[in-house]
């Protein structure tokens, strides 16, 4: 197998308040031999919130930063859903607007760069499942996780809106106004950029949970909302969900939960004993990174996962 | 119909509970053979016609235009006419599903759901054009391809509710408008014959019922099944409201401009700066006890060792050139 690159754009959050999500991810692909080349020259994505206040500026940066990888010919993967959806969707829209393209190549242009459209956006996992592939994972594991049913929190942006993890030409749902008399065509929800996500019944985590010999938790809220986007604005709507999702992973016995999203992750870790409190029950869950869960199983030192920089604490480590 | 049609044999957990008879909810299970031209509603219907005529639900048109047959299967918000059940059988990758309504709390009678809440919120922002109309024009009011195509996909929205009942904001915060309620308002403050858009403006920048309480899940966007994108609207109204300066200057609108400030000064994110700008200096007070569980696991960066991206002089240059909206 040819030797796996990429341009890794690792957001802000992994380099201030997850440190612990880029070691874990640099300590995974070391071991897996993916080579990793970072983007320190990108920017911020704007985070979903950026784009509220000035739509164009967060285009061209977004494009900015899928230009650097461009530039070297790699394609780009992410390890922060919302860094994953706000690229997505800058490439999606410029790779269908000439003009929007034009209008953003000419900022661009400034600076002496191109947007092209050349580098596929991924956000990490996928590229362990489709490129690296979970049958060899599985052989790499010397710490099977055996004894833990660990919960798959899956992240919106990862997931949705699937008209962006649509396949390319397939019109899934739509069988015409009122009428099924066409009948069904198999084509099914299907990820453009992330591979073969489903929205509604996504599999991809439990697959991994799987392959590294640990047990997913079936559970409702694997596929909702943390509330992180309006943390500061409406924290009570933001515990509240972010409470929900914790209990029904308790309540179905998790040991532990996973999260690909670090955003998601501040939210059911750091923000647990808030959490907590708004929900009237006590909350102890140990949330990992998903490169830390891999980590673990693959016998990478806990300390190169960065375990002590996590705050609801995995005592079984 | 011909002798070689193929069929699925699939079971239907059904959701069963009439308000003014029982006092708890329980489920009836439907066995059938499905055709690959079936449609959810088509299920119902059989439900009724073949097995028990008291099963009750909404339906009208069947050609996905009037919005009453919405219900969920397995969790997925489903306008019944449109959504063909093997798709469903593919997407769950089961022979079971679970019919239900789009919401449990508010039933009442099996499919069918109280929805006085959507229409008073929905009717609140104004969903009509208000303009005054001379009733004897000389001639028609002339709008322009661009200006009818700035209504977007809003114009499609056929108040079937998916969306509503598929938000997480709605189940946790009664007063919150919901996705509906806000691409209909984008609708009528697109239309250039309007005059209600600073009105409808002002109840939705409002913290709490309004647009700034979204949490950006896109459930909303899954849900719809006449694509109109409700959260795309959304981020529209926030557009709106820094657009026409109508944007206040409270936590919420601090905390999108916030993202400017820092990625001009430091290319990245700065978290600890962005919390502090936007809640204010005793506001941000709030945040101690969880600022120093962080500072104490290593998860806060000193304003000293802040990170910044390579190249920043290129970031600055763009922010200073593409910035189109003023605070």
């Amino acid at each position: 197998m040819a030797e796996l690159k990429y341009a890794l754009y690792t957001g802000c959050t992994a380099r201030e308040s997850t440190p612990e999500l880029l070691m874990s991810t640099l300590a995974v692909a070391k071991k897996l031999g993916i080579e990793l080349v970072l983007l320190d020259e990108a920017s911020c994505c704007g985070a979903s919130h950026l784009q509220d206040f000035d739509d164009f500026l967060s285009l061209v940066l977004n494009a900015r930063n899928i230009c650097y990888a461009e530039k070297q010919g790699l394609d780009m993967v992410t390890i922060c859903n919302t860094c994953q959806l706000n690229t997505v969707m800058t490439k999606e829209r410029l790779d269908s607007d000439e003009n929007l393209k034009s209008e953003v190549n000419e900022k661009l242009a400034e600076v002496g760069l191109e947007y092209k459209g050349s580098s596929s956006v991924r956000h990490f996992l996928y590229a362990i499942i489709d490129d690296y592939g979970l049958e060899k994972l599985a052989e790499q594991v010397v710490k099977p996780l055996d004894d833990f049913n660990v919960a798959a929190f899956y992240g919106c942006h990862n997931i949705r809106p699937s008209h962006l993890h649509r396949k390319q030409g397939g019109v899934a749902a739509d069988v015409g106004e009122g009428g099924g008399e066409e009948g069904f065509e198999s084509v099914g929800l299907m990820s453009k950029y992330n591979g073969g996500e489903n929205p509604y019944n996504p599999t991809s985590l439990d697959r991994i949970i799987e392959a590294l010999r640990g047990k997913s938790v079936d559970y409702e809220s694997k596929n909702k909302c943390c509330g992180f986007h309006a943390d500061l604005q409406a924290p009570h709507t933001a515990h509240k969900l972010t409470g929900t999702a914790l209990l029904d992973a308790i309540d179905n016995n998790a040991d532990m939960m996973v999260t690909p999203c670090p955003l998601c992750h501040l939210n059911m870790d750091v923000k647990q004993g808030a959490v907590a409190k708004e929900m009237g029950r006590d909350i102890k869950l140990p949330i990992l990174h998903l490169p830390q869960l891999i980590g673990l199983a693959l016998g990478i030192d806990p300390k190169e996962l960065g375990l002590q920089h996590n705050v609801s604490e995995p005592a079984f480590v | 119909m011909s002798s070689e049609r193929i069929t699925k044999k699939l079971t239907f957990k059904t959701f069963r509970f009439n308000a003014e008879t029982d006092f708890l909810p329980y489920f009836k299970t439907y066995e059938m053979e499905v055709g690959k031209d079936e449609l959810v509603l088509d299920i119902l219907n059989r439900i009724k016609w073949e097995f028990d005529g008291s099963f009750s639900y909404r339906r009208s048109c069947r050609h996905g235009i009037c919005g009453s047959c919405s219900i969920k299967v397995n969790g997925k918000p489903v306008l019944s006419c449109k959504q063909n059940v093997w798709e469903l059988v593919e997407i769950f990758d089961t022979d079971t599903l679970l019919l239900e309504p789009q919401s449990r709390k508010r039933v009442v009678k099996d499919m069918i759901i109280d929805k006085k809440d959507f229409w008073k919120k929905h009717s609140e922002l104004k969903p009509w054009l208000e303009a005054e109309i001379d009733e004897h024009p000389k001639e028609e009011i002339r709008i322009s391809p661009h200006e009818a195509e700035q209504l977007l996909e809003a114009d499609y929205c056929i108040q079937c509710g998916n969306c509503y009942y598929a938000c997480p904001v709605v189940e946790v915060n009664e007063e919150y408008f919901g996705p509906a309620q806000f691409a209909k308002a984008y609708r009528f403050n697109a239309d250039v014959r309007d005059n209600a858009k600073t009105e409808r403006l002002e109840k939705v920048r409002e913290m709490g019922p309004g647009v700034w309480d979204c949490v950006k899940c896109f459930e909303c966007a899954e849900a719809c099944p006449k694509d109109v994108d409700p959260i795309g609207k959304i981020t529209k109204l926030h557009n709106q409201l820094f657009e026409e300066g109508l944007a206040q200057d409270n936590v919420a609108t601090r905390h999108a401009v916030g993202f400017k400030h820092s990625i001009a000064k430091h290319g990245l994110l700065d978290e600890g700066e962005l919390v502090r700008y936007s809640e204010g200096t005793l506001g941000v007070m709030k945040h101690l006890p969880e600022a120093i569980a962080m500072y104490r696991k290593g998860k806060i960066v000193m304003p000293w060792n802040m990170p910044k991206s390579e190249k920043l002089d290129e970031i600055k240059t763009l922010v200073k050139s593409s910035s189109k909206v003023k605070f």
